[in-house]
């Protein structure tokens, strides 16, 4: 067999893996429970790993944060002195089977979403969806959301689903792709459906009155709350497809602000980067793309595994947020089929005919045609300190698949 | 002696523009029926590129 006819078989396999993937949520915990091999005092963060010095204005605002949060300091400048001392150990998200929306943060008391692909067994994990802290918004408005969701809104949720065993996410999933969501920045129908479950387990669980209303307050005007089940879902499904040898199909994009990353199977947990491009975006009242900061997030794990913008023709509804018309939506969820392995058998696109959505980016396609996974995201500010300022869409770095082509040539001794 | 080449120009005349779209434009501006196909050289020319994808892919 030829390095060719290798490769076609790995990726087939990394392409079945990915199919294969079952998310079930199986739990809400602290993530210092749950995320394995960290201790003391730790922040991770998305993207790919960087160092305090050089993250983006954003991200450090969000973990002078998250450090106030923990109550590891009172004042965002005490916060900033501990990080710059490099007392808070930094870690990305993806080292620890974890993902994070924008700057990603999570610590030692934020309860994070469990969720276990049943196909393999492996677990991962994401942080609630907020609009204020992961941006890089550190007042104490913003983390009032934080300390709801660990003293409230998680232990309720995490109760309500051990009374029901658990909550199949596949079903929620393959509704929402044909309800007008694409599972990035458009989660409505998901969130929707999963506020459905999550009340009935609810009321089947002994909970005080005050933090089941207020739960329920939450999880039925939360629009992307399943954003965070979607990402978690997205890093459970990709894992298993790692490490198979020979296989050229990226495993995980993520952003931290600074850089672009990704992983390719058979290259393990090597990142290849490039510097993080700019979105191109509509913004809120009051912000410009002057004050814009460049792409960021773990977010892109859903475009990773055929979500997001990958499916953005069957989500016209999102392109109020971030820009562009119908016509070009689908024309970008069709092109994303000439860099994938194949397309998704269960998740199907009405818009499209119902074909089913483009899984398996192979980095040889991406290079030989110059195209590039489009995704689609929320926009943070370049400076600490703010909420969300817009949302648009963005290109991968070609380089980034560049970079991975030619790592995977060396470790197979190709173009000697 | 009618060659094929002058045979082929003597009548009306498709043509099929690959890549550049300019290059059709000049063309339809003299009334030519031009159709334009979608092209770009692997890897955007980049000669490393190309290389390692003929072994590869």
């Amino acid at each position: 067999m030829d390095i060719k006819q290798k490769i076609e078989q790995a990726n087939e396999e990394a392409f079945r893996r990915l199919c294969a993937g079952d998310p079930v949520l199986v739990d809400v915990a602290p993530a210092g429970e749950v995320l394995p091999g960290l201790k003391g005092k730790w922040i991770t963060h998305s993207g790919p790993p960087i160092e305090w010095k050089r993250m983006c204005g954003a991200q450090k605002g969000a973990l002078i944060g998250q450090t106030i949060y923990e109550g590891w300091a009172k004042t965002p400048d005490e916060a900033t002195i501990l990080l710059e001392k490099g007392e808070i150990h930094l870690e990305p998200n993806h080292a620890h089977q974890a993902v994070g929306p924008m700057a990603g943060t999570i610590s030692p008391s934020a309860p994070v979403w469990v969720i276990e692909n049943r196909a393999f067994g492996n677990r991962a994990f994401c942080r609630q969806v907020e609009g204020n802290q992961q941006f890089g918004d550190y007042s104490d408005e913003a983390l009032k959301g934080l300390r709801l969701w660990r003293d409230v809104w998680g232990p309720t949720l995490q109760k309500a689903l051990h009374t029901i065993g658990g909550l199949e996410l596949k079903p929620i999933i393959t509704r929402a792709l044909q309800m007008g969501d694409e599972l990035h920045n458009r989660a409505i129908a998901a969130s929707s459906l999963f506020a459905n479950e999550m009340a009935m387990a609810m009321a089947k669980t002994e909970l005080a009155k005050e933090d089941l209303l207020s739960t329920l307050g939450y999880v039925t005007h939360h629009d992307l709350i399943f954003l965070g089940l979607s990402m978690a879902s997205g890093k459970a499904i990709a894992d298993p497809a790692r490490d198979i040898e020979y296989s050229t199909v990226v495993t995980a994009m993520c952003r931290n602000g600074t850089e672009f990353g990704l992983n390719v199977s058979a290259l393990g947990n090597e990142w290849f980067t490039a510097p993080a491009p700019k979105v191109d975006g509509l913004y809120l009242p009051g912000y410009t793309a002057d004050v814009a900061g460049l792409d960021m997030g773990d977010s892109a794990i859903t475009e990773t595994v055929g979500w997001g913008a990958f499916t953005i023709g069957g989500a016209p509804g999102i392109l109020s947020l971030v820009g562009g018309t119908p016509e070009e939506a689908l024309a970008y969820s069709r092109e994303m089929r000439k860099i994938t392995v194949s397309t998704h058998p269960t998740y199907r696109l009405p818009a499209l005919g119902f074909a089913g959505t483009a899984i398996g980016i192979d980095i040889r396609k991406v290079v030989q045609t110059g195209i590039v996974p489009i995704i689609d995201t929320a926009i943070a500010h370049k400076d600490p300190g703010y909420p969300k300022i817009g949302a648009g869409l963005v290109r991968a770095p070609l380089e980034c698949f560049k970079k991975a082509l030619i790592a995977f040539s060396r470790k197979y001794d190709i173009g000697k | 002696m009618e060659t094929l080449v002058s045979k082929l120009l003597s009548g009306p005349v498709i043509a099929i523009n690959l890549g550049l779209k300019s290059f059709g434009a000049s063309l339809e501006q003299q009334g030519v029926e031009v159709v334009q196909v979608e092209w770009a050289p692997p890897a955007g020319g980049d000669r490393e590129m190309m290389d390692l994808l003929d072994d590869l892919l």
